[in-house]
């Protein structure tokens, strides 16, 4: 990945030359520069340590992948355990981020729009899935639903599964993908407050209306980056998912449990190439982001200057 | 839902809601409170709260000694001890070079830098256990890095030092990305004024700079330690799992519902929550310690 920036040695001509920098030598250096030397140690530094840390392991991915060629790593698709993991990736996926959208929608609504007690009590409750570890955001599930949990003999009298099955994997990816959206719209509706949204109800507009023609076009990039970050963690969560699925193949597994097993089978060409694929997702997700980010900066500011 | 009438909406405001709108008359030409905070209180409640209460709950049935006993066996201190200790490491060395990493990107020009800064987030966006995979591969003894470190005597896949890389790894953009709005915002005024007071960069630095970010530099360092501890996907392909020498806590709780010994489970569980929490109230005081100076300085 970007081999000729993340390599210090090609870097070190490149500082060199004038132009890449503000300032060019000592002899220019104002007091509140540092030398050229210190920041040559400190440009080298990032770059190596990204490289150790990030850039060689994401290459990594795709040589394990590609390391007997294009054929067995196409024919790792040609499994019908992976499409199984596909389906049910996007089955959970597909149902999680949708219900955690209308969530955070409803959750930023009451809580910018309108005044109560215990507002910043229920932003912190709205934020503890992130606080919880991914096993334990499983383990509360199994507790809950499992043979030996509250509410398992009366479910599995009724013939309901949840842990082991695919509802589980839908919970426990609805619950670490939680607080996404709604974190996302809480600040910015905040600043932006509630004087269009009264005018346009003044001026007859319903409360759907006024939602989706005024305040739902200033909120929508910040709402679009909180889908983003959800389906990427959606598409990618472990550990919690981990936990509920019982690891039934081609029944429970989504694509990283998927890589797990291959990967615990030694079958690492098939466990890096899928891999490889989520490792393309992630890298969109980070394009999109980065994209939405200086858009939701520019609405950030527009609705300080308003006020 | 309904909402189709604005007068009819109103209404059913005011019905659900008689002390809000009399205490916010000014708000309450909104509609939608009622419906939209029920929804909130209730989909929060389902999906989080009531099973969070379950975990409580279910360690308590074991009574005090029990509970004692399931989160003070050998095996599981030896997990809290590899866990925290590793988990501390790499929030400092994360606080340490992330500190580098984002003064590099607010400070200086370089080429790709807008690629670097960007590609900081993949560890949020990469699934933990590809991050895993990934660094197994690079820093296994047959790695492209492992079969160069391992004659040196360097082990790293399945040490306690794979599994402080691999949190190294996840924690890093906290640091930086906590860091970086800090370091914007720094006043170039305040180190003009040191530097013309006679302080070479190096004091500037540590008495201008360094106690006016300490408050972020701090929160990013319990973020990453905070994710650090709970982490697992990442971990698990490079740590090996030998219990008593790399079997990481979150792991532990795996093995111990694998057991069918879900209250164990529970309460190891219950001692991390009550970490990360603690962890995360630290946080929020230093936000709000760091939100007073910053208000302060306006």
């Amino acid at each position: 990945m970007n081999a000729s920036t993340s390599n210090p040695s090609t870097l070190a001509v490149t500082l060199e030359s004038p132009e890449s920098w503000q300032v060019a030598g000592p002899q220019l250096r104002t007091a509140t520069e540092e030398s050229i030397w210190v920041r040559w140690l400190l440009v080298g530094s990032t770059l190596t340590f990204l490289t150790l840390v990030l850039f060689v392991p994401l290459a990594a991915i795709f040589a394990e992948a590609l390391r007997k060629g294009w054929a067995a790593y196409f024919a790792s698709f040609n499994n019908p355990n992976f499409w199984s993991a596909v389906k049910l990736s996007f089955l959970a996926t597909g149902i999680s981020v949708p219900a955690n959208l209308i969530f955070g929608v409803a959750a930023s609504w009451a809580i910018a729009k309108f005044d109560f007690r215990g507002k910043s009590l229920l932003i912190t409750l709205i934020d503890l899935p992130f606080a919880v570890s991914p096993v334990v955001s499983g383990l509360i599930y199994v507790l809950l639903f499992g043979m030996t949990g509250w509410m398992g003999p009366w479910l599995s009298s009724h013939n309901i599964q949840i842990i082991f099955a695919v509802p589980g994997i839908v919970l426990a990816t609805i619950f670490v993908t939680f607080p996404f959206v709604a974190r996302e719209l809480i600040p910015l509706m905040q600043e932006q407050g509630s004087e269009e949204e009264q005018a346009a109800v003044s001026l007859g507009a319903n409360g759907w209306q006024t939602f989706f023609r005024v305040t739902l076009p200033n909120v929508k990039w910040a709402l679009l980056y909180g889908v983003i970050l959800s389906t990427a963690r959606a598409m990618g969560e472990f550990g919690a998912v981990s936990v509920v699925s019982g690891h039934i193949r081609g029944k429970t597994n989504t694509l990283p449990l998927h890589i797990e097993v291959l990967y615990n089978e030694y079958n690492f060409v098939a466990a890096f190439a899928v891999a490889s694929l989520l490792t393309l997702l992630a890298l969109v997700t980070l394009v999109m982001k980065t994209t939405l980010e200086w858009r939701i900066q520019r609405d950030l500011e527009e609705a300080g200057k308003s006020e | 839902m309904g909402g189709s009438e604005p007068a009819r909406e109103r209404d059913t405001l005011k019905q659900k809601t008689p002390p809000m709108s009399k205490n916010f008359a000014k708000r309450q030409v909104l509609p939608g409170f009622g419906i939209t905070m029920g929804y909130t209180v209730t989909y929060l409640s389902l999906i989080v709260l009531v099973p969070l209460a379950t975990l409580f709950l279910k360690s308590a049935g074991l009574g005090v000694a029990d509970f004692w006993k399931a989160v003070s066996s050998p095996r599981v201190v030896a997990s809290y001890k590899l866990t925290f200790g590793a988990s501390l490491v790499a929030a400092t060395i994360n606080a340490v070079f992330g500190f580098v990493v984002a003064w590099t990107l607010v400070r200086y020009k370089f080429p790709g830098k807008r690629i670097i800064d960007a590609m900081i987030d993949l560890p949020f966006a990469l699934p933990t256990a590809v991050s895993g995979i990934a660094l197994t591969a690079v820093y296994s003894s047959h790695g492209w890095f492992g079969q160069y470190l391992e004659p040196l005597g360097i082990k790293v896949a399945y040490t306690p030092i794979g599994i402080t890389l691999a949190l190294v790894f996840i924690g890093l953009p906290f640091v930086v990305r906590t860091l970086q709005p800090a370091l914007a915002d720094l006043e170039r005024e305040s180190e003009e004024a040191a530097a013309s007071l006679g302080a070479n960069r190096f004091q500037t630095f540590t008495r201008v700079i360094l106690p006016t970010i300490l408050p972020a530099l701090l929160t990013g360092f319990a973020l990453s330690l905070a994710r650090a501890i709970g982490e697992y996907g990442s971990v698990v392909f490079i740590s090996g799992n030998m219990p008593m020498r790399t079997e990481i806590t979150s792991l532990l709780i795996i093995s111990k519902l694998e057991q069918y010994d879900t209250a164990g489970a529970a309460a190891i569980s219950v001692v991390m929550l009550i970490a990360s929490f603690g962890l995360l109230l630290s946080i929020n005081l230093l936000q709000h310690l760091a939100g007073r100076r910053y208000q302060g300085a306006h």
